[in-house]
């Protein structure tokens, strides 16, 4: 091997290099959950403390207790559930069907969705928000899960999954007479587990981080998203920001995802690795 | 299927149309009184000052950062596949950490940072006797901070799919060529960035595209100035959709997307003309 040759001396270097490099990369988190268990005289303290010399759980009681956080937090969890579970159920049939089954316009379908995954999200927002608008759902719940329930960038994900699966077995299936449902429900779907794994992960978190979208169709505090509630309440503090409470409301919106993310960072990895978008 | 039609290529054209047409927001409730105007929304955005000057920003920091990113990703790619052997995964995730997480809450806690007085950053550099200057209220120094702030949280991704990538890196090559007696860098430079280059294309065609749409960072941290230095394309068209500009702003999009399109063309070019 290569890396035997290398001498000691620069292999050492590499990893201060590397480690120092990580330091870098986690401090900000590191500062972001320290900060927010500091009382807000000690945060502004030059120069700053590492560790606080006084832990309070303050700032988390004024985030939850009045505002508009608690609501927040639930609208967020509860789209992000509602948007991976139908990301689940519809991307992986529109996934078969584009992957398995030959139809009319099969091929024009599979352009259209390649050619939308591409298109950027501003250059949608205005016509679709007319079209939530003209619908009646600006401000609500539907309004703000309707565009995401079906992703192109789902379907792809799916089909490149679902197509590598043997054609023998869903051959297999029709000679014994099982409809195309039955197929896809019970041969497809259970071979899907890491391509269905992927998918959630990935869409749970991107909605959850999603912010233009519901910033501009919830319009009430009740229906806020928690990006949504910190960019504006982070906005309305441009003055005299309250940094203690803006800490432990980012830590909130950070810390969900980052659990997620530890838990199953294998998989993630992989996921982006051989799809190559996140 | 009909959900994908209605929500995604549905707005897709109509945007289109839209840009093409004087749709305000008052307009909502009698779309057939909209007036037709040709390109006058394109004539207008691509006259209107602010917009050039948000299109310069747009550039700026596409410009700056894709590269950075890029190096970034690159050099801690090259380091955790070849050099580093313990403690692999934790480095992996842990580089890989920023960019799961959302784009508001860091903008936040970054704010924070590079605040002049108490921020860390400052007091940093302070340690090493450097006077660090109020990096989000500067013209100077805005740009560079939301730059470097984008790298941080972006270069994971790009890092994961050039591992990825280094991985189809025969290591057969690698050895041939140290025995014939190359250098690292020789090794490097003509063997593992050829093979590289679809890699390449790849992370560089979606980076340039993600950039081209910043809109977050600036959002939060900055509220697009200091005298709207920081003020992104994307930024621009919300602010348009905000006064009700329906038809202005999709036509700013438009030029967005035109421009999103050119550029991963010629990169395609550009890389497929080099192999």
């Amino acid at each position: 091997m290569l890396n035997t040759k290398r001498s000691a001396t620069s292999k050492w270097l590499l990893y201060t290099v590397v480690t120092l490099g990580f330091i870098a990369v986690i401090t900000p988190f590191v500062w972001m959950v320290l900060g927010s268990v500091k009382p807000e005289g000690e945060l502004l303290r030059v120069p700053p403390t590492w560790w606080p010399e006084k832990v309070t759980f303050d700032n988390y009681r004024e985030l939850f207790s009045k505002g508009i956080f608690p609501r927040s937090f639930f609208n967020s969890t509860l789209i992000a559930v509602v948007v991976t579970t139908a990301n689940i159920a519809f991307c992986s049939m529109v996934g078969y069907a584009l992957a398995k089954l030959s139809f009319r316009g099969k091929k024009l379908v599979f352009g259209l969705v390649m050619g939308t995954l591409m298109i950027p999200g501003m250059v949608t927002l205005v016509p679709l928000f007319v079209l939530v608008a003209n619908l009646g759902l600006v401000d609500t719940y539907p309004g703000l899960m309707l565009p995401f329930l079906v992703t192109p960038f789902g379907v792809f994900l799916m089909r490149q999954f679902i197509i590598e699966l043997p054609d023998d077995l869903l051959d297999a299936g029709r000679i014994d007479g099982a409809s195309e449902l039955r197929i896809f429900r019970q041969i497809i779907l259970p071979l899907c587990g890491p391509g269905v794994a992927t998918l959630g992960i990935l869409t749970f978190l991107s909605s959850w981080n999603s912010f233009l979208w519901p910033l501009v169709v919830a319009q009430t505090q009740e229906h806020y998203t928690l990006p949504v509630a910190l960019a504006l309440f982070s906005k309305n503090q441009q003055v005299t920001p309250n940094y203690g409470l803006l800490l432990a409301g980012a830590t909130v919106v950070v810390v969900p995802v980052l659990i997620v993310f530890l838990i199953f960072q294998r998989r993630f990895i992989e996921g982006i690795a051989t799809t190559g978008i996140k | 299927m009909l959900l994908f039609v209605v929500f995604t290529a549905g707005p897709v054209l109509s945007s289109l149309y839209m840009s093409f047409t004087d749709i305000r927001s008052r307009d909502l409730r009698s779309p057939f009184a909209v007036g037709f105007v040709g390109f006058e929304n394109y004539a207008h955005v691509l006259a209107d000052d602010t917009f050039r000057q948000t299109a310069f920003n747009t550039a700026y920091f596409v410009i700056i950062g894709v590269p950075l990113t890029l190096g970034i990703a690159l050099a801690s790619a090259l380091a955790l596949d070849k050099g580093i052997t313990k403690f692999r995964t934790l480095f992996r995730v842990g580089y890989y950490t920023p960019v799961v997480t959302s784009i508001v809450a860091v903008a936040v806690v970054w704010r924070f940072l590079l605040r002049e007085d108490v921020g860390l950053v400052n007091n940093v550099l302070a340690v090493f006797g450097v006077q660090g200057p109020d990096w989000l209220g500067s013209t100077t120094w805005a740009m560079p901070s939301l730059i470097v702030m984008a790298s941080w949280r972006n270069f994971g991704t790009a890092m994961i799919i050039f591992l990825a990538g280094l991985q189809s890196v025969p290591v057969m090559l690698q050895e041939a060529a140290a025995i014939d007696g190359a250098s690292a860098w020789q090794r490097f430079r003509h063997i593992t960035l050829p093979l590289l280059r679809p890699t390449m294309l790849f992370v560089m065609v979606t980076t340039v595209i993600g950039y081209l749409q910043f809109f977050e960072e600036p959002f939060v941290m900055t509220a697009g100035g200091p005298l709207g230095t920081t003020t992104s394309m994307s930024m621009f068209t919300y602010q348009q959709f905000g006064f009700g500009n329906y038809g202005f702003a999709s036509a700013a999009a438009y030029v967005l997307f035109v421009v999103i399109v050119c550029l991963s063309a010629m990169q395609f070019r550009f890389f497929k003309s080099n192999t």
